[in-house]
């Protein structure tokens, strides 16, 4: 059976929590457990004018991969409502083709 | 797209294509895809159709069936049986409510004249646009905002007017249907954030989206923000700007860019007025100097300067900081310039004079009938006779000099208000303990919102229930586009929309302003000048116009048809006419701000900090802190500060602390992070416990929490637009145990 799986490109995340929210009101997960969970990494300096900021939505042991939707050729929510457009959900093969050329990329394939 | 089905079924549900405008949200104006089963809203998605935002949605709206099913929901008119503040409320009909509000406020208008009332209005909510008209009918020319100098948009509006003719925008091709594949637009080489985090806040009509689609195609940026923002950590440049110091900041560009000549000559010589003397006026200020203080080095300050001439094109999206501090109109002329000299104004990629679409207006601020209002009524608009500027430029009152006026009553008093929108105790009301005493003295106020909040709780004797936009028709041009927002669900109890309300209730003062027999026909008047019916927009969907550039040389940015832009030269003003006849100056200059560093040095070793309040977070504003998804990300009031200055006060991560000035004291939760300058702090703002209690003296537990106690009001530019609101000093230190 084909992995699917979803892929987040962190160098433009802004870390807006709308994939967190998405998730959250398509699954009607409660206050204190989340689907995908958003990551900060930083703020700090790294040198004098660079510095490490950067958000990363991990999916939690309660992403089903929204089943119910892709099964009728929807998006996941949190990939349709995206603010950045950084996430994209497809079979994890293809989705690592697409991270080959790219850097500041993660491949999430959730149970 | 146009001619896209507005209302289809799918799946069980019914899905309605709609425009999202705020309450709740914002100020733009999102497609989305409302999904609702038997009248009621199941949940909400972006609508990748819509241009504006392809399909993008943030927290607000995704969570907005939670905002318009709360249980703290207002649902019917009511009114108040105990004392003011006391919170013990009984619900009326509509009717009652209307004969009341009518019946007061005649009584007002008879005893002390109809301009003793006074509409207060919030941000750029679909409902300004109509609001200033029912003030009209009631025979009122006083809309107006309770944010000193009126500092945010407006000194903006002002400033654009008086130099390039018109409010200007970044373009990243929002003009276009297309988007980023349109041939005529060009991808910005640089972009200047200046004093605005759009990827969070998404204000003034203008996506953070579109800056990071504008980066995945290659943009540079440069960042003016005192704080590290997610935008600045993904700058070439940051520059770090002292709170306050903006304008110093523009004229050290300009000085750079002057004289290394890194200016259009061709552009400067045939299409701006006053070069040479702004010129002189910029050679007054080197680089040299305006680095120091803004406490930017002076070669990244010179760096960002050449930057951004030698780019092409460059475009700078401007926000809120630069109107708050009390030159910040000049900053903005500063602006106009960098924009106009450097070649980038009408440019794909530049930075784009903004007219309505269509022509058709939507005012963020008053507006819509004033000037059919009798001279004798417009002469008491607050404020005008002391500021020309304010006068010419805008149809809302002076908030500084309503606050004095609420006062002394002179030269009459303030005895009404219609309170519409605005949540302004604890939000949009700079020094509130000020706003609350003058309210206080009111005969009569009425309000309309969605949830009753401290302020309706500390001042309203009737409260109407607004409805949220998935709960009327309206319409939204946001200036590069015009699309309807359709009903599509079952009214919460009897709630209206804020259309409806200033329909009905504008009729029975007077039917001269609202002919009209439903909200519909208002729609229908407001798209006449695009040629268009509500339900013709509701058919073809969002409607772009698209965009010529270089209009100034077709002819299209005068109504008079002439080439030329819309300043009494046709030339940007770079020295302002307009200014100058008004007795202001013609040229812009930088003050420091009125408390800091350099101003007040022996109140600076008192108050070793400098404050900023008002950045966005998860919430629009004051709204939103009921909602659970949202409360969650930002559970508490958080006060931003430097782990070393921490260190140094013993304040750890976490810890609650009073943050204290020469006005009053507050606390936060402290937040520590390097993104903020160890010598300043970022406060919260706009907060409410809804889960307090609300009857006085609690009101939801604002005052406690609310940085604005900590700003002066009166601290106005010479114009009356712009004040010292985001640099005042204060110093804090930790909450001991028993005093929360
Ligand atoms: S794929 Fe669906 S379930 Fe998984 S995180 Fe995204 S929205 Fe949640
Ligand atoms: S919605 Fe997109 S941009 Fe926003 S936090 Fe999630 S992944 Fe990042
Ligand atoms: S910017 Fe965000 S809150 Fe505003 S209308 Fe769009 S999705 Fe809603």
């Amino acid at each position: 059976m084909t992995r699917y799986g979803l892929l987040i490109n962190y160098e433009f995340c802004t870390g807006c929590h709308s994939c967190e929210v998405a998730c959250k009101q398509e699954h009607n997960i409660p206050v204190g457990k989340w689907g995908i969970k958003l990551s900060e990494i930083g703020p700090w300096q790294i040198s004098k004018n660079k510095w490490q900021l950067s958000y990363i939505p991990v999916p939690t042991d309660l992403c089903t991969l929204c089943k119910s939707r892709t099964k009728k050729g929807k998006l996941p929510a949190c990939v349709h409502n995206c603010n950045a457009a950084v996430m994209k959900y497809g079979p994890v093969e293809e989705l690592a083709k697409e991270m080959a050329g790219n850097s500041r990329m993660v491949l999430f394939a959730p149970k | 797209m146009e001619n896209v089905p507005w209302r289809w079924e799918e799946d069980g549900y019914t899905v309605t294509r709609s425009t999202a405008w705020s309450g709740p949200g914002c100020h733009e104006g999102c497609g989305v895809l409302l999904y609702t089963k038997d009248g009621k809203l199941m949940k909400v998605e972006g609508d990748h159709e819509h241009p504006f935002n392809q399909g993008r949605l943030c927290p607000r709206c995704l969570a907005l069936p939670d905002t318009i099913y709360h249980p703290d929901r207002l649902k019917y008119p009511i009114k108040r049986v105990g004392e003011r503040g006391e919170g013990k409320w009984e619900r009326i009909s509509w009717d009652e409510a209307y004969d009341t509000i009518e019946k007061r406020y005649k009584e007002i208008s008879e005893k002390y004249g109809p301009w003793s009332i006074v509409g207060l209005r919030g941000t750029g909510r679909d409902l300004m646009w109509q609001q200033g008209r029912l003030l009209y009918a009631i025979g009122t020319p006083n809309e107006v905002g309770t944010l000193s100098g009126n500092s945010c948009w407006a000194p903006r509006a002002a400033s654009y007017h008086a130099t390039t003719g018109a409010f200007m925008v970044a373009d990243c091709s929002q003009y276009f249907a297309d988007r980023y594949d349109n041939p005529n637009w060009k991808v910005p080489e640089c972009i200047v954030i200046w004093g605005t985090n759009p990827v969070i806040s998404n204000p003034d009509w203008f996506l953070g989206s579109w800056i990071v689609e504008c980066m995945k195609r290659g943009s540079k940026l440069i960042v003016i923000d005192s704080r590290l923002t997610w935008l600045a950590a993904r700058a070439d440049i940051w520059l770090q700007v002292r709170p306050g110091t903006n304008g110093a900041l523009a004229l050290g560009l300009l000085d750079v860019i002057i004289r290394e000549e890194l200016y259009d000559k061709e552009f400067v010589e045939k299409w701006t007025f006053g070069f040479d003397k702004l010129s002189e006026r910029v050679a007054e200020h080197p680089v040299k100097k305006m680095a120091e203080i803004t406490w930017i080095p002076e070669e990244k300050l010179a760096a960002a300067a050449r930057m951004y001439a030698k780019s092409k094109p460059s475009a700078i999206q401007v926000g809120v900081s630069v109107d708050m501090e009390k030159t910040g109109v000049y900053t903005v002329h500063c602006i106009a310039a960098l924009a106009s000299i450097t070649g980038n104004m009408e440019v794909p990629g530049g930075n784009v004079i903004a007219l309505p679409p269509y022509g058709v207006k939507q005012p963020g601020v008053g507006g819509w009938g004033y000037h059919d209002l009798p001279e004798g009524t417009r002469k008491h608009t607050i404020g005008h006779n002391i500021y020309p500027f304010l006068a010419t430029g805008l149809p809302t009152a002076s908030p500084d000099v309503l606050l004095e006026q609420m006062h002394t009553e002179d030269p009459y008093p303030i005895r009404g208000a219609w309170i519409q929108g605005t949540n302004t105790l604890p939000c949009m009301a700079t020094d509130p303990k000020q706003w609350y005493e003058g309210f206080k003295k009111m005969d009569f106020v009425a309000a309309v919102d969605l949830y009753i909040t401290p302020t309706i709780m500390a001042f309203a004797d009737i409260v109407l229930p607004a409805a949220t936009y998935p709960e009327k028709n309206s319409v939204r041009a946001c200036l590069y586009n015009l699309s309807s927002t359709n009903k599509a669900i079952d009214n919460v109890g009897e709630c209206k929309s804020d259309l409806q309300i200033n329909l009905e209730l504008g009729k029975r003062f007077n039917r001269k302003f609202w002919p009209w027999d439903a909200e519909e026909d208002v729609l229908d008047e407001l798209l006449k000048p695009a040629g268009m019916t509500f339900k013709e927009l509701q058919q073809r969907g969002p409607t772009y116009p698209g965009i010529e550039y270089k209009r100034y040389e077709k002819g299209m940015l005068r109504p008079d048809g002439q080439s030329g832009f819309n300043t009494p030269t046709g030339k940007v003003e770079l020295f302002s006419t307009f200014l100058h006849h008004l007795g202001h100056s013609p040229l812009p200059y930088f003050e420091e701000p009125t408390r800091g560093p350099v101003t007040t040095p022996e109140l600076y070793k008192e108050y070793p900090l400098i404050l900023i309040t008002g950045v966005r977070t998860i919430f629009f504003h004051s709204e939103h802190r009921q909602i659970r998804h949202l409360r969650e990300i930002h559970p508490e009031p958080v006060v931003e500060i430097h782990p070393d200055t921490a260190k140094e006060l013993g304040v750890n991560d976490g810890d609650w602390v009073w943050i204290e000035n020469h006005k009053d004291r507050i606390r936060q939760k402290a937040k520590l992070t390097p993104i903020v300058h160890p010598k300043m702090i970022s406060a919260d703002y706009g907060w409410w416990f809804p889960e307090k209690p609300g009857p006085e003296p609690s009101l939801f537990g604002f005052w406690d929490v609310n940085s604005s106690r900590l700003i002066d009001m009166g601290l106005v530019g010479e114009t009356g637009f712009g004040a010292d609101i985001k640099c005042t000093l204060c110093k804090i230190y930790k909450v001991k145990e028993g005093e929360m």
